[in-house]
């Protein structure tokens, strides 16, 4: 068995801040089992494979090739199911996002072994993974054990702290995949960022919410104004959605993303189940509302009664005060 | 054009039972309805049919003998038929497990063009099993598409929505395709729908049926196993306080955030 993968997200060869935090969650789980922690990283003209190290990394399984420059389904977790079938990790763990979501499922089908989602906890008992993960929108949480290897869970992106790492071995090992593997069904054409969006909303520090209670689309500029200041995303329940006043990729909740910021914000939001299915786990909640018995002031750490569409403008205008 | 869209009855309410001995869910005694999420996916598949001549489609679900409701509400909206995978020997699958059956049946009933399914079910929320059933039968899978771009007799061209923006791809047929909400408005039923439903005929196919390997269904296949089923309490019993007027609530608002450290 050769100890704990962890699955690096590149994006145009660059390494994404969620690798680190995967890194993290295997760092634990590698020590408890007394292994090595190893993060594969499949694309091209990968950037800084150092920085997996420093991050937890004993051993970087490097797969540097111009024809995976792009995410192809078929050509990743065939590399990855040849490198799982030759080394034999014991467990292997990859983010909640749509890579993630993608990749993990075809890879546990291929290599037949079970997988759990977007869990919250992974644990080591008696050298076996427990997986804790919520369903049903949080009302519910299972503990999951595989029985089968490698173990394959799912975590989700911000739920840990990267860390710094200096006893590693800094081993890169470069396999040799045979051409046959790179051919693709896929025909990868392009990518168009979204404008609308700065940062993916799920990798956001702090996320800023609106929802009916912000009243009209005219009031949201607001909401994007204070994510600016705070180096933030905007997100929103699911009726804001509805409304028109901010697209789909911005929802939070059970029909939407799952987000666990530093902070979450919720202006004029009640705070329906399916809308803190997406944001109970943030680690700081706000909330502005002017109903008192709104459920969302359960889960605050800090709630003002209070109009939303009146507070905002002062907030805005203390915080630009300051900031001198 | 043939198509499948894979659908879910999930629990209409947020009162769900387990059953902590097993670490399934208790399914009798709630209220069910058809995965909302799964409801772009039957749209989507009956709006080729309204372009493409030629297209049929066919609604498949597994789940208890109730789950044909799933499958009614599918045709009532524009599905042609459907079927209900549904033995005793299939209950408590894990997604690997419901992905094998749904392959299982997928072959049984001949092969589709495109196999359409929601992006994840409300209940289990893992989106695994539409990538696995796609993996189960060797086709691509597209997941999280929010446009089809272009769909002709071989091939499928889509948009996925992906963390940033969008990615456009294109596959040849046969394909499975996971769809997100972005992707259309799913329309309500009309009365002839609902009378198409009303008197359509679900049919069933069990393991025997569908020749599925014993050894790899329900909670036997399973590779995971529910060890612990616990209930969290999410409240925080945070500081809330009534806002005198908006500068003090602002002011006061800051405070807390500087408490915190966050700014
Ligand atoms: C299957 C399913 C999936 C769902 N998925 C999601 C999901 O992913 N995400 C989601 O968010 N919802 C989801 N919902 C919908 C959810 O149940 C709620 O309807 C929704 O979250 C309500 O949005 P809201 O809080 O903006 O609106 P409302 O419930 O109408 O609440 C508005 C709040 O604003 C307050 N308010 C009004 N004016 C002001 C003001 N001037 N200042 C401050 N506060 C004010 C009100 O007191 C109220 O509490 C889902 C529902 C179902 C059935
Ligand atoms: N029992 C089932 N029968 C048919 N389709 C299913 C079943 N379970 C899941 N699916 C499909 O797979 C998608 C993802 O489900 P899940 O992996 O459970 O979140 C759903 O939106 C459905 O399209």
């Amino acid at each position: 068995m050769s100890g704990v993968w962890t699955l690096a997200e590149l994006r145009e060869g660059q390494i994404s801040p969620v690798s680190y935090e995967l890194l993290a969650w295997g760092r634990s789980l590698a020590d408890s089992l007394e292994v090595e922690l190893s993060s594969i990283a499949l694309g091209s003209k990968i950037h800084d494979v150092n920085s997996l190290f420093d991050h937890g990394a004993d051993i970087v399984y490097k797969v540097d090739d111009d024809r995976i420059e792009h995410f192809l389904p078929d050509v990743y977790s065939n590399v990855i199911t040849k490198l799982a079938k030759a080394y034999h990790p014991q467990i292997i763990i990859a983010s909640a996002t749509t890579y993630g979501r993608t990749i993990m499922p075809i890879l546990s089908t291929k290599l037949n072994t079970g997988l759990t989602a977007d869990c919250t906890k992974l644990e080591i008992e008696n050298g076996t993974l427990l997986q804790t993960r919520p369903a049903i929108g949080g009302n519910v949480m299972a503990t999951i054990r595989t029985q089968t290897t490698p173990q394959m869970a799912t975590v989700r992106p911000r739920s840990k702290k990267p860390i710094s790492y200096d006893k590693s071995q800094r081993k890169i090992v470069i396999p040799k995949i045979e051409d046959e593997l790179f051919k693709s069904a896929y025909r990868w054409m392009k990518f168009e960022k979204d404008e609308s969006i700065d940062s993916p909303i799920q990798e956001s520090d702090i996320v800023v919410s609106g929802g009916r209670g912000m009243k009209d689309e005219n009031h949201f500029e607001m909401l994007y104004e204070l994510a600016k200041k705070f180096n933030g995303t905007v997100g929103a329940s699911r009726t804001a959605v509805d409304m028109g006043w901010i697209p789909y990729s911005h929802q939070v909740g059970l029909s939407g993303k799952t987000v666990n910021p530093r902070l979450y914000m919720a202006f004029g939001i009640s705070g329906a189940i399916q809308h803190i299915a997406g944001m109970s786990s943030s680690e700081v909640v706000v909330a502005v509302n002017t109903d008192p018995d709104a459920p969302i002031f359960n889960v605050a750490d800090f709630g003002i009664i209070g109009d939303a569409t009146e507070i905002l403008p002062e907030l805005l205008k203390a915080l630009g005060d300051e900031n001198g | 054009m043939r198509i499948a869209v894979l659908i879910k009855q999930v629990p209409a309410t947020d009162k769900v039972r387990m059953d902590e001995k097993t670490g399934t869910m208790v399914r009798s005694e709630m209220e069910a309805e058809l995965n909302p999420l799964d409801m772009y996916a039957v749209e989507e598949a009956v709006r080729i049919k309204e372009r493409m001549k030629d297209a049929h489609v066919t609604a498949i679900t597994m789940g208890p003998p109730a789950a044909s409701d799933a499958i009614k509400d599918a045709i009532s909206i524009g599905c042609d038929d459907g079927y209900l995978l549904t033995d005793r020997r299939f209950a408590g699958a894990d997604t690997w497990a419901t992905a094998y059956t749904l392959s299982m049946a997928i072959k049984k009933l001949g092969g589709f063009d495109l196999i359409f399914c929601g992006e994840r079910a409300t209940d289990g929320e893992t989106g695994q099993v539409g990538p696995s059933v796609g993996a189960q039968m060797g086709i691509p899978v597209l997941t999280y598409v929010s446009e089809i771009s272009e769909l002709t007799g071989d091939h499928i061209r889509v948009k996925r929505a992906i963390e940033g923006g969008h990615e456009t791809v294109e596959v040849d047929l046969p394909a499975l395709v996971s769809v997100v909400k972005e992707i259309n408005e799913p329309r309500l039923p009309n009365l002839s729908g609902k009378l198409k439903a009303k008197s359509a005929i679900v049919s069933n196919l069990d393991a025997a049926g569908m020749e599925a390997d014993q050894s790899k269904i329900g909670l036997g296949g399973s590779p995971t196993r529910v060890v612990k089923v616990f209930y969290p309490k999410i409240t925080r019993n945070g500081k809330i306080v009534r806002s005198k007027d908006p500068h003090t609530a602002a002011k006061a608002l800051i405070e807390f955030l500087k408490s915190k450290e966050i700014i």
